[in-house]
């Protein structure tokens, strides 16, 4: 451990963000660039705590504390190496997790946690920085082909890990470029795509295939994979967005989020040069509704999650008018509630890059009704105050009475979360058993079909990006298994040097 | 003792100790008389403290002496009995136990009548020895032998007495080994008590008050003898052993062997090979084996005496081969007897271990003493040219004026008697003649091989890449943990590494993880029967020495017998190895076997097997080629082969060779992957490796410096030397901690018990060890090795295997080591106790889904009593039958941390929450704040009811013994055994250096042993002495689980303590060494259930509380402790997590983050338990307690105590590990009717009702009432124990800590006081004691006075005499004390106040000292001031020789300050005022010339405090 004093004496410092009138004005990343004395000082807070919570609370199960420890000692490749053995993509969860990691950091009982997170991206920066990041092709392969369908984090995830056993993975996309959600769903204000880029070519490098543009299921129909492949992972997401069935829904001008922010995405790259096709979604499907921008609108981002602020943020750079964003639940405490305390994941108010940009918040709103002029586009938008009451153990809402009122609104924007993977084509076509909540029943990654396995919000609905690589790791392991009779692919929960690790 | 008696249950015969009171007088001139024996039977009958009884007052544990044959009266009874004697010498005594049963017995006879006749002896008859059996008590009785004696006459063709002793020993052996054979019931009741035809033994198992009226031979006035040895046994059991009391034939022995069964073995070893110009070869048959099974430590040390003696050493020889001086590392001994020492230890191992040792071979009687001192010997010679020696002074009443001499045997020395020459000689003389017999000098010059003379190897190994060293790793089974925690730090800082808290992963057999096969193996220690030593501050004592090569014949000597490679430490380089690889050195050779075997097979176990076949046979084939070291190398592995544990493969080939008696012809050296903790090295030198190459760890080592892993700029020679300084340390530590004191001697001596291996591999590997329940097979382990394996060797390419698995361990990792305090069981036991402040009903639900969590291990038990389950009895009751919370309550104790080791906050919530429901915390070994014994202003008591009395006696007052309810004699910690602590000076802040009564910023040492503890008889004089201080407090001790702990419990609940503490060794700790926490002790399961079995057996339970601690999490945890048989519980662990601890392990950086182990302010802040939280948690914790009683049918848990027949193991394990634990010895229910209490139901007798503080109390009655002066005068005798300790008590409730002013109780004492005299004596008392003392003379001081002088009838010189025992003022706060005369080993060690002044001290002096003023006037022995970090001592140094004997570790020696001299001369002039003494008035009337003579010890640390404060108040 470096230094055992080190959250006596240290503040929790993490990333530098741009000033905001600067940033607004672009799609490059709010976040600045680590400074390596920063980043030690910061690493020198970990306790190293005879239980890293922290470590607990990573659902990759990232090992914090020696990385930590490898940053205070400038030993950065170690770190890296560290890192790696558990995360293929730090340089996604260094941006966008969330980060239950540092709601569970011991330091955050009575003062703030480690930050983890920035130190998470400084590993991989510097890794990448250094060339240290080299594709590792194996050595030699078994012969074994595997189809990986969506390449989200989760089939990235896995397509990484069994190309590392050997395998001969191909992803397969629909859309036009990789990434799935975290290269369509996430800003470049917050992820830069040259980011996913280079990981790919990493990938790449290492032998995976990737094909875009391929709707299997549809285009590739579902009885070929199932010839051409030895196995099949599908980690298409969960894609079906939660409506708002209201009166006024058919008008123009209502749209999901990911319809709004993946064209942003695609504006972005194209700008940056890059051939992309700007007609088709995030699905590979046709955009419905031509082009939608926020410009000198009055806009209302439904839904007061990531996503919805990810349209405030996109909003404002587009230049609109007004923002609001609404979330039907209750205002969350500034700080931890006591129903969750530490170490689990706290309910609490968050406040984004992109909310410090401008924006207002409501919470307790309900929309009753989108109002339409006459050419059928939206103009308004009718919310209410609603209460929860316990009844009968359960909450519910109630509308406050009088407290309806009509606001001038030109664009909404649904961000009301996803409700399971889109059933059509592909697993239609497979036959694979379905949840009760719509997604793809697979206990152990192994879905009802035999060969074909499933990872990522596909199995578990929607979830952290952080899941996303977890699953898809541990599919591989399963499939690997599957394939070898055992396999030698690390588990989160499995120790190697166990009987069953290595299938004695 | 049949053998199924043995094999039930846990308890097993050999886990037995003793220990005892000897002494012997004797006649200088060899003037036989009947006083003689009187006197010593007296003598034994003064030190009947020292033995004890069983459950029955009248069976003793034996008593005995050993005296010249009594001819003239043996010639009367014999011409009764029709028997003609000879001569005296021309006929040898025997004397016999046989069968009580007639017919066994004649069986026996015909046997022996035809072995004697076939000796060429003639048989002259047998007399039945008189025995009166009517007052023996049952036990004793039952197994009472038919005592006979046998004459038979020499045979002429013997020439001298010698080769007559020689005969007769040849016929005992024989006939005893033939008749145990055949005669059914010999094996127990078949016995030679002696035959010799110069002495003879009567013995038994009896009390010392018994002997003199069982054999009536004794008091006959013409039993006449010039000496006679006695001994009285203090047994921890009461099992039948009339063999095994003492003397034996040679020696009495007070102390205990704790390498004895390494030493067993090397004689065994040897045997083959024995050789002596004594005995014709056919003759050497006949005697062997040497030693029997089934006998004593000092039987068989008795045994090799005996052996060495007759094939022709003197037994001053003998006697200084087996229990050599500490001679490694001393310059001042004499070169020719440093010499005699290396030599011989070339030959044979030292018998190590606390040892007073009388012995006789007729003509001369002697006693020698352990290397360190650790029994007390002392001794008066008298003008009528008689000698009085004894473990206590005062045992004869003896006209004072008629002494010559008092003096005490001195660590490692001899004092012998020859009464041919008539006089005594002198340890110098005796030694220098027998040293100067051979040139041992020149032989070891000629012969003795240094590896660092040998040439550089020609074909030294080069290290391996990266990758190749990865797979090694991963074959050897490191994890990325071992290099971070272990290998780094060792590497980095040349130091254990230090962790905190205690273990709560699973033993290696309930690992899922493969596992180190040393991990099977937990390290065994010195818990009350002997003590553990000081490894660091006695390291004098200490050696890590070893020879290595074939051992020659060790009944001769030769100059070859030492060509030997020298080891210097056991730890080599791979530079040093390699010259070692291909020594060849006059012939010298060594050769390689590797260590691997196949896995490329169906059935790895057979292929494991095989190779160990292999090795075997490899490792005899190369001592038949003439080989004289072995290489067991592991290096050749490869896809195919991976390594056999190098462990296996040692012990293996160890035992092989001794079996084939050719383990005696060979060293064996290692070099292994496997090798890098200190526990893996220890476990092999435990198995017989003498040197050990850890090349993987040094690789890796060099790899963690090229790639900056290691703190620090070292070269990687720089780290080696660092690590191997890291692991001698440690090994030195784990050796002391079972009170070894040499490598030599731990080498092949075995002391661990392994648990898990199943005992066909026991059986033929490790033969001997110690297991119980089973576990895995040879296949097992081969398995084991093979998930390593697989990862080294992947059969596919995959890049995830190529690094290391994280371990988990130390820090608790998602897919490491499994442990009951995880993430969620703490968060959910932290969140149940804070909800339920507001909604109980609701943290207990919490708090059921924390337990079910905690015992919920359906697939993989992660604790013994997680595969355990109740059986299905139908017996449920209704909850309401179940007795109340409340009562259950009273059963739960907080474990011992101190103030210090946690902050005030943390110990005082959990003292008012436990006063609160009626339970007890404790205070740990940090006194106590006297504030915290008035109530707060809310009436909550924030006293501790426990009071912990542990090894640095830090603050233990009269008055803080006095305001207990329990005093816990801390005997072990879980997490340390055998360990002391230390608290670094930084941690003493004002406040913590107040209430342990020691400077601030002066760090302090906890020793290992308690200083006053060396044996059982010592333990039970602790708990008199505590008892006496606070009568209404119960006496409690500490101990920890390991194999043998209800032999020790056993032995503690008859040194009358009112409870037994069993506490795993799993608890927490504030600071430890990762290996203690991990590797020494077991879980509570075992320990607890082997004290309850035990007890019961010996019909002791019903006088003992026994309590359990140890990872107690549920009730399900304290159903089960009591159904194994305890009736209190303790859960310390569990109650710091409840208030707020989130096991950081880091309490001993002071960084907890949660103010629970900190002293930080800040820190301390942040603390945010409450009582309500801990009260919560235990009312909890017996809310389900009574759920389970009402399920399995208890009321009261009384009834529940030892009902094991309640459990079974679990259903469902099949686990491949678990599934062949076989858990019945644990389970076993010790057969007992009714009469036989299962749980304390009567108390012990303190035997305090007659002491004399009662009537000193009496006498005090003004002074204790009104605080009047009162004097008065006493008689006292050694009998007499513990003056001082009650009447302090009395002034303490009534006066507090101030007590009385000084000098109001002004007592006189005339005698010899027995032991503890002025123990925790308190201010305002006045003691002078006109005569002498024993040990423990101010034992614990707190403000008395006490001055000792010569009897006014006395005419020798005082200041060179014995005035007071060893470990004077042990722990003493303040006070002072005048001694006109010398005193023993030990002065003053850990005072840490009072100011005395005394004429001369043994070795050790002032060691641990932290405060107060020591002047000595006289002769200092060795190593004085060690560990002595505060007060100050001055030595009149008038020889100018006492730095040499200094221990300046942490000492300076300064010359006298003006202020110095002043203290000095009104201390000295005090002492000659009070006692009179001629050398302080020399010194007081020269005071210029002699002034300068003294020195002043002046401890660094404490002088920087004192001119810190100086400057600070200058500044002021």
């Amino acid at each position: 451990m470096g230094k055992p004093t080190g959250f006596l004496e240290f503040e929790r410092k993490a990333s530098q963000k741009r000033d905001i009138a600067e940033r607004k004005k672009d799609y490059n990343e709010v976040e600045t660039k680590y400074s390596e004395s920063q980043t030690k000082e910061q690493a020198a807070r970990c306790m190293d705590c005879g239980i890293p919570f922290c470590h607990s609370g990573c659902p990759l199960g990232n090992i914090i504390p020696e990385f930590n420890d490898a940053v205070y000692d400038q030993n950065w490749q170690y770190a890296y190496t560290l890192l790696s053995s558990t995360n293929n993509f730090p340089e996604f969860t260094g941006r966008i997790c969330p980060a239950p990691c540092e709601s569970a950091c011991v330091l955050g009982i009575n003062k703030s946690p480690v930050a983890i997170e920035y130190i998470e991206k400084s590993i991989i920066e510097k890794a990448f920085e250094n060339g240290w990041v080299v594709p590792n092709v194996p050595k030699k392969r078994s012969g074994k082909s595997v189809a990986v369908v969506g390449s989200g984090p989760a089939g990235l995830a896995a397509a990484s890990q069994l190309n590392k056993a050997g395998h001969t993975v191909t992803v397969f996309e629909r859309a036009d470029q990789i990434g799935g959600l975290v290269r369509y769903g996430i800003p470049d204000f917050k992820l830069d795509k040259s980011i996913i880029d280079r990981r790919m070519e990493v990938m790449m490098a290492e032998g995976i295939t990737f094909k875009t543009g391929v709707n299997v299921g549809i285009d590739y129909k579902s009885d070929r994979l199932l010839a051409d492949f030895d196995a099949v992972l599908l980690s298409g997401g969960s894609t079906v967005p939660r409506d708002i069935e209201i009166p006024g829904r058919e008008l123009k001008g209502i749209y999901p989020a990911m319809e709004f922010l993946s064209q942003q995405n695609k504006r972005v790259a194209q700008d940056l040069g890059k051939s992309v096709d700007n007609t088709k979604d995030h699905r590979g499907e046709k955009y419905a509704n031509g082009e939608i921008l926020a410009t000198d609108k009055n806009v209302f981002v439904i839904g007061g999650g990531d996503t919805g602020s990810d349209c405030v943020g996109t909003s404002n750079r587009h230049g609109a008018a007004s923002i609001n964003q609404i979330e039907i639940m209750p205002m969350p405490p500034a700080t931890r509630a006591e129903s969750t305390p530490w170490p689990q994941w706290p309910m609490m108010l968050r406040t984004s890059t992109s909310h410090e940009e401008g924006c207002e918040r409501a919470w307790s709103i309900n929309t009753k009704e989108f109002i339409g002029d006459e050419n059928g586009n939206l103009k308004a938008i009718k919310l209410v105050e609603i209460e929860w009451v316990n009844e009968n153990g359960r909450m519910t809402m109630k509308d406050k009475p009088g407290t309806e009122k009509v606001y001038p609104c030109e664009l909404a924007l649904i961000a009301a979360g996803f409700l399971y993977p889109q059933p059509k084509g592909l697993l239609e076509g497979l036959g694979v058993k379905l949840d009760a909540r719509g997604n793809v029943d697979a206990v152990k990654y192994k879905t009802s079909v035999e060969k074909v396995f499933a990872a990522g919000d596909m199995r578990r609905g929607q979830s952290l990006v952080v899941w996303a690589i977890s699953e898809g790791r541990e599919a591989a392991r399963a499939i690997d298994e599957y394939l070898m009779g055992s396999s030698l692919l690390e588990a989160k929960a499995v120790s190697m040097i166990s009987a069953e690790y290595v299938g004695l | 003792m049949t053998e199924n008696f043995q094999n039930q249950g846990l308890y097993s015969p050999e886990f037995e100790h003793d220990a005892c009171g000897i002494g012997f007088r004797a006649h200088l001139k060899g003037r036989k008389s009947h006083q003689i024996v009187a006197d010593a039977i007296h003598m034994l009958e003064r030190m009947d403290h020292r033995g004890a009884c069983g459950c029955d007052p009248n069976s003793g544990d034996g008593a005995g002496i050993l005296l010249q044959i009594p001819h003239e009266f043996l010639f009367e009874e014999c011409l009764n009995l029709g028997i003609d004697l000879p001569e005296l010498g021309n006929y040898g005594l025997g004397m016999v136990f046989f069968p009580y049963n007639a017919t066994a017995r004649e069986e026996c006879k015909e046997i022996l009548n035809r072995k004697i006749k076939s000796l060429g002896f003639k048989l002259l008859g047998y007399r039945k020895v008189p025995t009166q059996n009517d007052t023996l008590g049952h036990d004793s009785g039952s197994v009472e032998p038919w005592v006979e004696q046998v004459f038979v006459q020499k045979t002429d063709a013997l020439q001298d007495s010698m080769s007559f002793e020689r005969r007769l020993y040849v016929l005992r052996q024989f006939a005893t080994k033939i008749i145990k054979e055949s005669v059914e019931g010999a094996m127990e009741h078949f016995y030679f008590s002696s035959l010799s035809s110069k002495t003879v033994s009567y013995k038994g198992q009896l009390t010392t008050n018994q002997l003199k009226y069982y054999f009536p031979d004794l008091t006959n006035e013409n039993v006449v003898s010039a000496f006679a040895i006695v001994h009285s046994r203090f047994s921890t059991n009461t099992f039948p052993a009339w063999k095994l009391a003492q003397p034996f034939r040679y020696i009495a022995h007070n102390g205990e062997i704790n390498t004895v069964k390494g030493n067993v073995n090397w004689i065994r070893a040897a045997e083959t090979t024995f050789y002596s110009e004594f005995f014709t070869e056919k003759e050497m048959k006949m005697i062997l084996p040497i030693c029997d099974k089934s006998n004593s430590d000092s039987a068989h040390l008795d045994n090799a005496i005996e052996l060495l003696y007759l094939s022709g050493r003197s037994l001053p020889h003998v006697m200084m081969m087996l229990i050599p001086e500490a001679w490694d590392g001393n310059d001042q001994m004499d070169p020719v007897r440093k010499a005699f020492y290396e030599y011989h230890s070339s030959i044979m191992e030292p018998w190590d271990g606390p040892a007073s040792i009388s012995f006789t071979d007729g003509n001369i009687v002697g006693a020698t003493l352990d290397r360190n001192g650790l029994r007390p010997s002392r001794y008066w010679v008298l003008d009528d040219d008689t000698v009085i020696m004894a473990s206590e002074a005062g045992v004869l009443d003896v006209d004072q004026s008629k002494v010559i001499s008092k003096g005490r045997l001195q660590p490692g020395k001899m004092f012998v008697v020859d009464m041919e020459q008539g006089r005594i000689i002198p340890d110098e003389e005796l030694k220098a003649d027998i040293c100067s017999r051979q040139p041992y000098q020149e032989w070891l010059d000629e012969h003795k091989i240094r590896i660092s003379e040998l040439p550089e190897s020609i074909r030294p190994y080069t290290n391996y890449d990266e990758k190749s060293l990865l797979r090694r790793q991963q074959t050897s089974g490191y994890t990325s943990e071992d290099l971070r925690t272990i290998l780094a730090p060792m590497a980095a800082s040349g130091a254990e590494v230090i962790g905190s808290m205690g273990i709560d992963s699973p033993l290696a057999v309930l690992s899922n993880q493969s596992q180190h096969l040393s991990y099977y193996f937990k390290q065994l220690f010195a818990q009350v029967t002997n003590p553990p030593i000081d490894s660091i501050r006695e390291r004098a004592i200490m050696s890590l020495i070893s020879f290595v090569g074939a051992a020659d014949n060790i009944l001769t000597e030769s100059p070859k017998h030492c060509r030997q490679v020298q080891l210097e430490h056991p730890v080599l380089t791979i530079k040093e190895f390699d010259k070692l690889r291909f020594v060849d050195y006059e012939g010298f050779q060594a050769k390689t076997i590797n260590t691997y075997f196949n896995v490329q097979t169906k059935d790895p176990g057979k292929a494991l097997e095989f190779a160990l076949e292999r090795v075997c046979r490899y490792a005899e084939d190369a001592i038949n080629d003439g080989f004289e070291i072995l290489i067991l190398s592991d290096r050749s592995i490869d896809s195919d082969h991976a390594p056999i544990p190098t462990l296996l493969a040692t012990a293996a080939i160890h035992h092989y060779l001794i079996r084939q008696g050719l383990r005696g012809k060979v060293g064996i050296l290692v070099e292994a992957g496997d090798i890098w903790e200190t526990h893996h090295f220890a476990t092999l030198i435990g198995y017989g490796a003498s040197g050990i190459c850890p090349y993987i760890a040094l690789e890796s080592i060099s790899d963690m410096n090229r790639k900056g892993l290691i703190d620090g700029e070292f070269t990687d020679e720089q780290l080696y030397k660092n690590y191997a300084k890291a692991v001698d340390k440690e090994l030195l530590k784990i050796f002391s901690k079972m009170g070894i004191s040499t490598l030599q001697s731990y080498r092949g001596a075995q002391i661990f018990e392994c648990i898990g291996l199943n005992k066909s591999v026991v059986d033929r590997y490790f033969t001997g060890t110690i297991s119980r329940i089973e576990g895995l097979s040879l296949a097992d382990i081969a398995k084991e090795c093979l998930i390593r394996h697989a990862i080294a060797y992947p059969k596919v390419a995959v890049s995830s295997v190529r690094k290391l698995e994280v371990g988990g361990v130390y820090q608790w990792k998602q897919r490491g080591e499994k442990h009951l305090f995880n993430p969620d069981t703490i968060h959910l036991l932290q969140q149940s106790t804070r909800i339920g402040e507001k909604d109980p009903e609701k943290g207990y639900e919490i708090f059921k889904k924390y337990s079910r969590l905690m015992n919920d291990q359906t697939e993989q038990a992660m604790t013994l009593r997680g595969l355990l389950d109740f059986k299905n009895t139908n017996n449920s009751i209704s909850i309401d039958e179940v007795e109340p919370i409340e009562s259950i309550l009273t059963r739960f104790a907080t474990g011992a941390m101190s103030f210090g080791s946690i902050s005030w906050e943390a110990h005082t919530t959990l003292a008012i929450a436990m006063n609160r429901i009626g339970g007890r915390s404790n205070s740990g070994e940090g006194g106590e704040d006297e504030i915290r014994y008035q109530p707060n202003e809310n009436g909550d008591i924030l006293s501790s009811n426990i009071k912990q009395v542990a090894s640095g006696r830090f603050g233990v007052t009269s008055y803080y013994l006095s305001n207990a309810k329990e005093l816990q004699i801390k005997m072990a910690q879980g997490a340390k055994p055998g360990e002391g602590g230390q608290l670094p000076g930084h941690k003493v802040d004002d406040w913590i250096g107040k209430v342990r009564h020691s400077t601030p910023g002066v760090g302090l040492i906890s020793p290992p042993p308690h200083h006053d503890i060396y044996s059982i008889e010592d333990l039970a004089q602790l708990i008199f002495d505590l008892k006496n201080s606070n009568r209404d407090a119960r006496i409690s001790v500490k101990l920890v689980s390991e194999a043998g702990v209800g032999t020790v419990a056993s032995g503690v609940a008859k040194a009358h303590a009112d409870v037994v503490l069993i506490a795993g060794y799993d608890g927490g700790t504030g600071a430890s060494p990762l290996s203690s926490i991990r590797h020494a002790g077991l879980p509570w399961e075992l320990g607890l259930a082997e004290t309850h079995q035990t007890l019961v057996r010996n019909k002791l339970r019903g006088r003992i509380t026994v309590q359990a601690d140890g990872q107690i999490r549920t009730g399900r945890d304290i159903v089960i402790a009591a159904l194994l048989g305890a009736e209190e519980f303790g859960v310390a662990t569990a109650a710091l997590v409840t208030v707020g601890c989130i096991m950081m392990r880091k309490c001993h950086l002071n960084t907890c983050p949660v103010g629970v182990a900190t002293q930080n302010k800040d820190l301390r802040a942040l603390f945010s338990g409450k009582p309500e939280h801990v009260v919560n948690m235990f009312t909890y914790l017996a809310m389900e307690v009574r759920e389970i009683m009402a399920e399995i049918g208890f009321r009261t848990i009384n009834e529940m105590v030892g009902q094991s027949q309640i459990l079974k193991k679990r259903a469902k394990i099949d686990h491949w590990k678990l599934k062949n634990l076989d858990l019945s010895k644990i389970l076993y229910k010790e057969d007992a009717d009714d009469s036989v209490a299962l749980y304390k139901k009567e108390e012990q007798d303190h035997g305090i009702v007659g002491v004399l503080d009662w009537q000193m109390i009496n006498d005090a009655k003004k002074a204790l009432e009104s605080g009047e002066k009162v004097t008065a005068e006493y008689t006292v005798n050694n009998l007499n124990r513990t003056i001082g300790a009650m009447l302090s008590n009395e002034v303490s409730k009534k006066y507090k800590g101030d007590g009385l002013p000084q000098g109001t109780i002004h007592y006189k004492y005339r005698g010899t006081a027995g032991q503890s005299f002025g123990a925790f004596s308190t201010k305002g008392l006045k003691f002078e004691l006109e005569g002498d003392a024993n040990d423990y003379f101010g034992k614990g001081l707190c403000g008395a006075e006490l001055v000792v002088y010569p009897d006014r009838s006395a005419t020798f010189e005082p200041s060179k005499n014995m005035a007071v025992g060893n470990v004077s003022f042990y722990g003493a706060t303040s006070g002072e004390a005048y001694i006109r005369g010398m005193a023993g080993e030990r002065f003053c060690v850990r005072n840490s106040g009072a100011k005395v002044v005394v004429e001369g001290v043994g070795d050790h002096g002032c060691e641990y000292m932290t405060g107060g003023v020591a002047i000595i006037l006289g002769e200092v022995g060795r190593n004085f001031a060690a560990g002595m970090s505060g007060g100050l001592a001055f030595i009149y140094d008038e020889n100018a020789t006492f730095e040499a004997k200094c221990n300046k570790e942490m000492v300076d020696l300064d010359d006298l300050l003006p202020s110095d001299e002043l203290l000095l001369k009104n201390m000295i002039s005090k002492h000659f005022e009070t006692t009179g003494s001629d050398v302080a008035k020399n010194i007081l009337d020269n005071w210029d010339t002699e002034k300068v003579k003294f020195v002043k010890v002046f401890p660094r640390d404490y002088k920087k405090i004192l001119l810190k404060k100086e400057s600070e108040s200058i500044a002021a």
